[in-house]
């Protein structure tokens, strides 16, 4: 039987990330790949693990199969356990109908029947697309400290930056006075990280209540924070220091896998106290060839590299042959780049191959945009792909006609 | 068809004594990530064996911990999979400790009971010693096919006193039936088919065989059993081709070691084998980070290094931490091992955890690499 658990995760995967643009088109955000051997779900799961929180819900929606496959029983992260552990939840036909999930609230509403399972006083709300190392051990400890309704992981950002976020102002004890989504002229600079801690019992009373608004586009951020606010139930803010990083742009995806470049990197993943655990392939160690040379990169298991690696990083069964140049790119699993082609700022996707002699991207000092090229596919020899270009199959077909 | 696996982890120990003073040979760290026994469970998982029986009889601590539940292998299972055989020190003396050459006969009567139960139609017998990448789906088949009572994996080498002093060598007939067996020759040399230590029966046959050893006496499986019951036994050989490396020195693990950085299709035939991979336990080590300055050339490097000074035709193990200006060439790094700045390191083995302190110097030669034990600092 299923025992008592103090706190359930609950984790919103189902998002298409569409401004990953390509990235995206076959696999959900949250698998997308991170730092040569991660992918992006990995890091709330391993948060999970590593706070003493072992019963997850994984909510998927948005092409579902490689982030299903990714999770599968859970065994990387120590999830497979008999009385708790991971579990995927997809939208699912029930006796009254059958729906997508069509907010983040109404996705924790839907599976409040896994939720009941473990009977737990507190649910903690998390998001797959943000990369960070987080005890929400301490968050819970600072809710239950304040005997607080609900409570929201804040941020510190700039005051120019504020304005892209939900922001909370609060007063001197934390405790949450108004709550702005985007505001125009931000008031303070507590920016919500999405991450939310309810008592169980109230969170269940709001989401019903929620669902049962039409009005209501059932989303946290727009409706259900802000009918709790305006009720008056008590919510605080929980202040978190350290690297925190939204992937869900190109820009903001390269960037934050750079963080993990250099001899003391923005974010060091190198800490054995807060590992950050993955599905591990069996690819067999990386050779590096007799011409090769590398220079500020992480290079993964199952690489051959033969050519010029330089502020990059590579994940798995990457083959840099002879003569190749790459620089400042971000390159995926089991990727190609043929003899004497070039890669600059670029994020090349799983399975692609660089024909030899081809010219992707241009280089970071240019100004010129990121370039992607999409997962398998395939490039001419001698190509040229443009700066800020997105290759995808209809792109290649253009190039034909 | 099917067949149980039952590997043993400690024959051979004595040929590498500097790297099983604290393992078993089965355990002793090899290309980057790997163990000995890694290839053997692999090609035993990739060949649809999942009921395996590992026995071991001393200084096991260091295997257990890598095999564990067996998970890494897909042996972690209800029904068969993984199974560890410890001696049964209580009711038997350990044969172990009187030599080399009784070891595999004399293991196989203390598990008896364990192969009582068996219920494949057949057995893969092997040792850790040799490191290959087959499919023992292939030689089950040639077993069967053939009609041999017992069918013996060997491959053909040319041999000197020296290394042929370690080896078992069969002689056989045009088709295949062994003749004649030389068990640790003394003086021999020229080309001769050497023993690889894996060997196909059908289950009843070893159940028998290890009854009659019981009750006979006899202790090694290669002079008792195979050298005297060759002339009117069916025993075959079955010839590997491909590339399989037995290690039975220092020196050896050395050179084969090396291979994999000289031979391109030493690499090839180990890992870049379709739908056989080599299975190893999984570590969640980060990616390797190469800092500005470093320097590798025709290395291979396992995951979760850092790696700042220059690295030539080394084999780096997950972990090593290779400090800004330190040379390393032609030296194995295993496991955690830390070398400092300005170090400079030439034909070395390290064992895991080993640290070499800023600026020292150590060499060894190629016929005898300088070994720097575990856990030790310099």
């Amino acid at each position: 039987m299923y025992k008592k658990q103090e706190c359930v995760a609950m984790l919103l995967a189902g998002g298409q990330g569409s401004r990953l643009y390509t990235l995206t088109e076959k696999t959900a955000k949250p698998a997308v790949r991170f730092g040569g051997k991660y992918r992006i779900i990995d890091f709330p799961l391993s948060n999970c693990v590593n706070s003493g929180i072992y019963t997850v819900g994984v909510l998927t929606q948005y092409q579902p199969l490689q982030l299903n496959e990714y999770i599968g029983n859970g065994q990387p992260w120590d999830l497979d356990r008999g009385q708790s552990g991971v579990m995927v939840l997809p939208p699912y036909q029930a006796k009254s109908g059958a729906d997508w999930y069509k907010g983040t609230a109404n996705a924790i509403y839907q599976n409040f029947n896994f939720i009941d399972r473990y009977d737990p006083d507190y649910v903690l709300i998390l998001s797959g697309d943000h990369i960070y190392k987080m005890d929400y051990a301490k968050m819970l400890a600072a809710h239950k400290e304040k005997g607080a309704d609900c409570t929201i992981a804040v941020l510190e950002v700039t005051l120019e930056e504020a304005s892209r976020f939900g922001i909370m102002n609060t007063d001197e004890d934390l405790r949450i006075t108004e709550f702005e989504e985007k505001p125009k002229h931000p008031k303070s600079t507590k920016a919500s990280m999405g991450i939310y801690i309810f008592n169980n019992a109230l969170l269940r009373r709001y989401l019903e209540e929620d669902e049962a608004d039409p009005a209501s586009s059932k989303d946290f951020g727009k409706n259900v924070i802000p009918k709790m606010l305006a009720d008056g139930c008590k919510m605080y803010a929980y202040p978190f220091h350290g690297y925190w990083k939204d992937v869900g742009t190109i820009q903001s995806l390269w960037e934050a896998n750079m963080d993990l470049v250099g001899e003391q990197p923005v974010f060091d993943l190198r800490d054995r106290d807060w590992r950050i655990y993955s599905r591990n392939y069996s690819d067999p160690p990386h050779f590096v060839g007799e011409y090769a040379k590398i220079a500020n990169s992480l290079i993964t298991e199952g690489c051959t590299i033969e050519g010029i690696v330089e502020n990059s990083v590579l994940s798995s069964g990457v083959k840099v042959c002879r003569g190749a140049y790459i620089k400042d790119s971000i390159i995926m699993s089991g990727v190609t780049v043929g003899e004497g082609a070039t890669v600059n700022y670029s994020i090349v996707d799983d399975g692609a191959v660089i024909g030899a002699g081809s010219t992707v991207g241009r280089t970071k000092a240019s100004g010129e945009k990121i370039t992607v090229i999409g997962s398998g596919i395939s490039l001419k020899p001698a190509t040229d792909v443009p700066g800020g270009e997105m290759v995808d199959e209809e792109w290649l077909k253009s190039q034909e006609d | 068809m099917s067949a149980s696996g039952i590997i043993f982890s400690n024959i051979h120990d004595n040929n590498i004594p500097e790297l099983t003073r604290l393992r078993t040979i089965a355990s002793v760290p090899f290309a980057c990530r790997y163990r000995f026994i890694d290839f053997t469970l692999s090609n035993m998982v990739n060949s649809n064996i999942y009921n395996i029986s590992v026995i071991t009889n001393y200084n096991y601590q260091s295997l257990m911990d890598h095999i564990g539940s067996g998970k890494d292998w897909d042996l972690a299972r209800r029904s068969g999979g993984l199974k560890i055989l410890p001696p049964n020190i209580t009711a038997y003396a350990n044969p172990y400790l009187e030599g080399r050459t009784n070891s595999r006969l004399d293991s196989l009567k203390n598990v008896a009971t364990s192969i009582g139960r068996i219920t494949d139609d057949y057995v893969v017998l092997s040792d850790c010693d040799v490191i290959c990448n087959v499919d023992f789906g292939d030689m089950i088949r040639a077993h069967q096919e053939s009609g041999a009572d017992m069918t013996i994996a060997v491959k053909t080498a040319e041999l000197t006193p020296e290394t042929a002093h370690s080896t078992v060598i069969f002689r056989s007939d045009e088709g295949g039936k062994i003749t004649e067996v030389l068990a640790y020759p003394n003086d021999f040399s020229g080309s001769a088919d050497i023993g690889l230590n894996m060997i196909v029966m059908s289950t009843a046959y070893l159940r028998q065989m290890v009854l009659e050893a019981s009750t006979r006496g006899y202790s090694s499986l290669s002079r008792d059993i195979i050298g005297r019951r060759c002339g009117y036994m069916n025993y075959r050989i079955y010839r590997i081709n491909g590339y399989c490396p037995s290690i039975s020195s220092f020196a050896d693990y050395y050179k084969h070691s090396m291979e994999l950085l000289t031979d391109p299709t030493a690499r090839e035939s180990l890992f870049g084998v379709k739908n056989r991979p080599v299975l190893t336990k999984v570590r969640n080590s980060t990616p390797t980070y190469y800092a500005q300055g470093s320097s590798v050339k025709n290395s291979m490097v396992a995951d979760g290094c850092f790696i700042e000074g220059t690295v030539e035709n080394s084999i780096i193990f997950r972990g090593a931490k290779i400090g800004r200006n330190a040379t390393v060439k032609n030296s194995i790094i295993m496991q955690d091992t830390i070398v400092g700045d300005g170090a400079f390191l030439n034909c070395v083995i390290t064992d895991k955890n080993a640290v070499i302190r800023d600026q020292r110097m150590l060499a060894g030669a190629e016929t005898q690499p300088f070994y720097v034990s575990k856990g030790k600092m310099i």
